[in-house]
């Protein structure tokens, strides 16, 4: 599948902020096997002063900006074409949990993408008995991490409401499964977090995803926002597979990988925003087209 | 019949040693296992054995004297407690055999190269993993394992370069190492001032004793340092997280003594990948940075996103390898207590051979044998958190002490199973006593040692002594500072009278001179609001002496001058029936905040001296009477405060801070005295008010001689405004203002070609030069008070921004 994939943020300030040094992940990544970038492009307005792309720990693209002069409003725009391939993940061969706690005490790296990055606390996400216990509820014995990962995803979806209002990008991740309120960061922190108390690694996935409108009307452009998922190490035969559980589902042909890390810490489109005495306002626009 | 006295023989010491016990099965400093004085200590007791009782006590405080007239203090945390207080010091110095000593240095400099290379691999190719002589989980689990730092190479190509270890000698005389500071290393600054003190309290002693001395080897890192600049434009920096910190002082100090700009994190910034410092000459390069910021607070871009401490940007310029940092970020991952569980095997690993100098013995709870030897053996170690950088006498919360939990319980081998990979466990080791001087004798306490290592171009080399600290009672959880222990000096005794040196005295050197134009813009704003504040702080003193002469005289608080004179007071915030003025102690109060913020560019007479009169102000607030008592308390504190400024005018050197001192003092001047002249000379004011205006500008005397007639608005005007011989007129200080700001840098990113605070001081200057007395109204006098409001944010934007 291919798809054009345009997006936009924008921030403006009331008062002139200074921006200094930012780090931004909007553009798709190239996954050899997943999914290939034909061609991208970062606009950024106004010109920074200092433009570096580079690759992060997790292996992810970066580019680090700067800018010279304060700022009122600095827009983003990131257009690309991205091919899309069906991940091939639906046999199950993951262990138990059990068995999982012996492949990770065997598996000797701590290279980006090793499961051992994604088991321990990471900065948005401290281990929390809470979200801990009500997943262990979740579970049978003996049940294999594939279907523990399928089942705590499923329970999120159930369980939670969507409301973008509930929370904000900052909102810790107890509040909002108490709430049981969110958007797709909060589903993902939750399902992270329950993930990693059971001790199955996991991670976050920021990226797109394809919305289909609702039959008989038409597709609004820009009206998508950026996406985020979870991914689940399920062994090292099956490696890391990825599950939305905002909309109940594996990740697969309508999703668009961005950046993989252990929280929204590590892939936020826009890192260094500015800090100014005054308030700012952003927005974002997704438009993501099937080629 | 002639006995020759036994050296070794404890009788020999008089009451010193009369009730020094050694504690059976632990090893003391002082006497051997028989009961004898070990020989290196034999001389020096001998000596203080002598010291009659008055004579010691004189020595003893000699050395307290020392640390309060150089400041030493620390900063000491507790509920509801975050105070300064003195340097616990301990007069009697641990001594330390050279022979000894050279083990011990040999020991610890195998082991910062064994760090080094972990270091090496931890933040390259991870083979110790791979391998599996680390646990993965070890590094995954540690929140100082920065990622961001991984694959990163150090500029030069070394990770560490100035680290300390604590050791501690165990029950068989064996010294073991009990924690690896590689971090931020404090204390070296400390051990410094410590030695100072110990030469004042036993001058003659320590030279007799063959002391080896600590100076050679800060001059040789200091010069290691400069010489990793690439040229002598870039400079060598310490940053610190400020005053609030423990050992701010210590910065401060180091700073001082090594010649280094002291640094904040929001002093610097990134552009194109270098590090800059922002200096009242606009950005300037730094090529070394020492830091004394824990690593995850010094980007807020990549690292502890709530940082206020550190620079964002830090990091990229790191990668693009524009300067070294002292350590290299990530260093304290290797202070991490499991990490000692695995060193045995990585010295193996890597030197072919055990370490000479062993760590304390730690288990690491991830691995199931580990775990179930912890489990058996329990009752013989400490079980605490894996990943704890504290000493091992140093517990957390959930420690298990000996097998029992902090409640007193058994500890369940399910805990243990349960927290498994977060869990280390180490040996208990009874550490050696050292004698403390407690009421004239000397008494056994538990002593661990802090040894600094620096890198220079000929590899570590190891500061010959260091600190101890020595607990106050005698269990040696008792040993940090921070729980009432005490430091003493490390002596490491030479067989042979060692050469003197200081940093100071090198003829035959050639030396370093500081550039000037490099004061960073915060230390100049400090020292700017310092001029201002002490000169406000002095104006106000004036001005309330004036008020209450006039009370005692009267007696009457209603006269038409006296309300007068009332409502000024309000206009500048102080409230005339308070003697003492909140608005007066909280000038003093924030003086001396600016100086704490600088304490690295200002002499410690400057610093007492204003320290004092804070203290005068705050211990007299609460029993002053109006009239006669406060007028005579403000003539006080008037010599006090006259007594700071004449020791910075006097004393301190005409470097680039010394003129942001002194313009803030006179743009204070120019607009106090610009702003009561418009008050007290205007046509409505009430008799006497003239009369005024010529106390409060201090000008009493120079009147008289000045002019023969009685006061009137022209010689007032005269003298307070246009003349330019009185320092305290407005002109004066205009022309003063005017010849420093010649002095300062050239900010180089602002284009006018004129600062716009210069062309507005010459202005005024040259209007004032040709007026006559009378030609000044009272609305230009108005105007010009306006005017000289504005001279502090001109100066912010040239220099300060």
């Amino acid at each position: 599948m291919i798809y054009d994939i345009t997006l936009r943020i924008t921030y403006s300030y009331d008062s002139m902020a200074d921006a200094d040094h930012q780090i931004l992940r909007m553009i798709p990544a190239d996954l050899p096997g997943e999914q290939r970038v034909i061609l991208s492009n970062l606009s950024i307005e106004p010109q920074p002063c200092e433009r570096l792309g580079r690759q992060d720990f997790f292996g992810n693209g970066c580019v680090d900006i700067a800018f010279s002069d304060p700022v009122s409003e600095t827009v983003f725009v990131m257009k690309s074409r991205v091919e899309r391939q069906e991940p091939n993940n639906f046999l199950d061969e993951s262990p138990d949990l059990a068995g999982l706690a012996d492949e990770l005490d065997s598996f000797q790296s701590v290279a980006g993408l090793s499961p051992h990055n994604f088991r321990f606390n990471s900065p948005r996400i401290e281990r929390d008995t809470e979200i801990g216990d009500w997943a262990r509820g979740l579970i049978k014995e003996g049940q294999s991490v594939l279907a523990i990962a399928d089942a705590v995803c499923m329970a999120i979806h159930s369980e939670m409401t969507f409301d973008p209002e509930a929370t904000t990008v900052d909102t810790p991740v107890l509040k909002s499964f108490k709430g049981r309120r969110g958007v797709c960061q909060d589903y993902t922190h939750i399902a992270i977090s329950a993930l990693r108390d059971l001790g199955i690694p996991a991670g976050y996935v920021s990226g797109f995803l394809r919305t289909i409108p609702p039959e008989g009307q038409p597709r609004l452009e820009g009206a998508d926002a950026m996406h985020a998922w979870v991914m689940a190490w399920c062994g090292s035969s099956m490696g890391w597979v990825e599950f939305d559980p905002t909309n109940a589902m594996r990740a697969g042909l309508d999703h668009v990988v961005i950046a993989r890390g252990r929280d929204y810490f590590d892939v936020a489109p826009v890192k260094g925003a500015l800090r100014t005495a005054g308030s700012q306002t952003t927005t974002q626009a997704v438009d993501m087209i099937a080629g | 019949m002639n006995t020759r006295p036994d050296p070794a023989c404890i009788s020999d010491y008089g009451d010193l040693l009369g009730t020094y016990k050694t504690v059976p099965g632990i090893s003391d400093e002082l006497m051997d296992s028989s009961g004898a004085v070990r020989p290196v200590w034999q001389s020096f007791l001998r000596e203080l054995a002598q010291l009659p009782e008055e004579a010691l006590e004189l020595s003893l405080s000699r050395g307290n004297q020392y640390l309060r007239d150089a400041g030493v203090f620390f900063r000491h945390y507790g509920p509801g407690d975050d105070t300064e207080r003195e340097w616990p010091l301990s007069h009697v110095p641990l001594l330390i055999d050279e022979d000894e000593w050279a083990e011990i240095a040999a020991g610890l400099v195998e082991r910062a190269d064994l760090l080094e290379q972990v270091m090496a691999d931890v933040y390259g190719p991870n083979r110790l993993v791979a391998e599996g002589r680390l646990p993965p989980s070890l590094l995954a689990a540690n929140p100082e394992w920065l990622r961001p730092m991984a694959g990163v190479p150090p500029r030069g190509g070394h990770y560490l370069h100035f680290i300390a270890f604590d050791i501690g000698r165990g029950p068989d005389g064996q010294w073991w190492v009990l924690g690896d500071r590689t971090q931020a290393p404090s204390g070296a600054g400390f051990a410094l001032e410590t030695r100072m003190a110990i030469s004042r309290s036993f001058p003659g002693m320590m030279t007799r004793s063959n002391v080896e001395r600590l100076a050679g080897f800060f001059r040789t890192f200091r010069d290691t340092l400069l010489n990793m600049r690439p040229d002598d434009s870039s400079r060598v920096a310490i940053l610190s997280p400020g005053p609030m910190n423990d050992t701010y002082f210590e910065h401060a100090y180091i700073a001082r003594y090594l010649g280094f700009m002291l640094v904040q994190g929001q002093d610097m910034a990134v552009r194109d990948g270098e590090l800059m410092v922002r200096t009242v000459a606009g950005l300037r390069p730094v090529s070394v940075l020492w830091r004394r910021l824990d690593s995850i607070w010094s980007d807020p871009l990549e690292l502890e996103e709530m940082s206020r401490l550190g620079t964002p940007g830090l990091l990229s310029a790191l990668r693009a390898g524009s300067f070294t940092m002292i350590n290299a970020l990530g260093s304290g991952v290797l202070e991490m207590r499991a990490l000692m569980a695995f060193m045995p095997g990585i010295a193996e690993h890597f030197n072919g051979r055990p370490l000479q100098l062993p760590n304390i013995a730690t288990w690491w709870c991830g691995g199931a044998r580990a775990r179930d030897y912890v489990k058996a053996n329990a009752e013989r170690m400490t079980i605490d958190d894996a990943l704890s950088t504290r000493l091992p006498f140093d517990h957390g919360d959930q420690v298990v002490i000996g097998g029992r939990t902090t409640d007193g319980g058994l500890v369940a081998p399910e805990w243990i199973d349960a927290k498994a990979e977060k869990l280390a466990a180490q040996e208990i080791v009874s550490l050696s006593t050292a004698p403390a001087l407690v009421n004239g004798r000397l008494e056994p306490r538990p002593m661990s040692l802090r040894v600094f290592l620096a890198r220079t171009p000929d590899g570590w080399q190891v500061m010959p002594g260091g600190f101890a600290r020595i607990g106050h009672s005698g269990s040696s959880t008792d040993i940090s500072m921070q729980r009432g222990g005490s430091v003493c000096d490390v002596w490491v005794v030479a067989k042979e009278p060692v050469k003197n040196e200081t940093l100071l005295e090198q003829p035959d050197k050639p030396f370093h001179r500081s550039t000037l134009g490099v004061l960073p813009s915060r230390a100049a704003d400090n020292l700017f609001w310092l001029g201002r504040y002490v000169e406000r702080a002095e104006e106000k003193m004036r001005l309330l002496r004036a008020y209450h002469l006039r009370l005692a005289e009267t007696d009457l608080a209603d006269l038409p001058l006296s309300a007068f004179l009332a409502t000024h007071l309000e206009g500048l915030g102080l409230s005339p029936a308070e003697p003492l003025p909140a608005g007066l102690i909280s000038d003093i109060s924030a003086a001396l905040a600016s100086a704490g913020q600088i304490r690295d560019r200002f002499s410690t007479d400057g610093w007492n001296a204003l320290a004092d009169l804070l203290q005068t102000v705050q211990s007299m607030a609460p029993r002053l009477k109006p009239g006669d008592d406060t007028a005579r308390a403000m003539g006080v504190l008037l010599r006090k405060i006259s007594g700071f400024t004449g020791l910075v005018h006097e004393n301190m050197y005409r470097f680039i801070g010394w003129r942001f001192l002194t313009i803030g003092r006179a743009i204070e001047r120019t607009w106090a005295t610009s702003g009561f002249l418009a008050g007290f000379t205007h046509p409505d004011a009430p008799e006497g008010a003239l009369d005024l205006a010529i106390e409060a500008g201090d000008s009493i005397m120079t009147h008289r001689r000045r002019y023969a007639v009685s006061t009137s608005r022209n010689t007032v005007i005269d003298l307070l405004l246009l003349d330019a011989m009185n320092p305290r007129s407005v002109l004066y200080q205009l022309q003063a203002i005017k010849e420093h700001l010649g002095f300062l840098p050239v900010a180089d990113d602002h284009g006018a070609a004129v600062p716009p605070l210069l062309r507005n001081v010459m202005t005024l200057e040259t209007e004032l030069a040709v007026s006559s007395p009378e030609e000044v109204t009272p609305e230009r006098l108005n105007g010009i008070a306006a005017e000289t409001a504005q001279f502090s944010a001109l100066l912010s934007r040239s220099y300060l921004g």
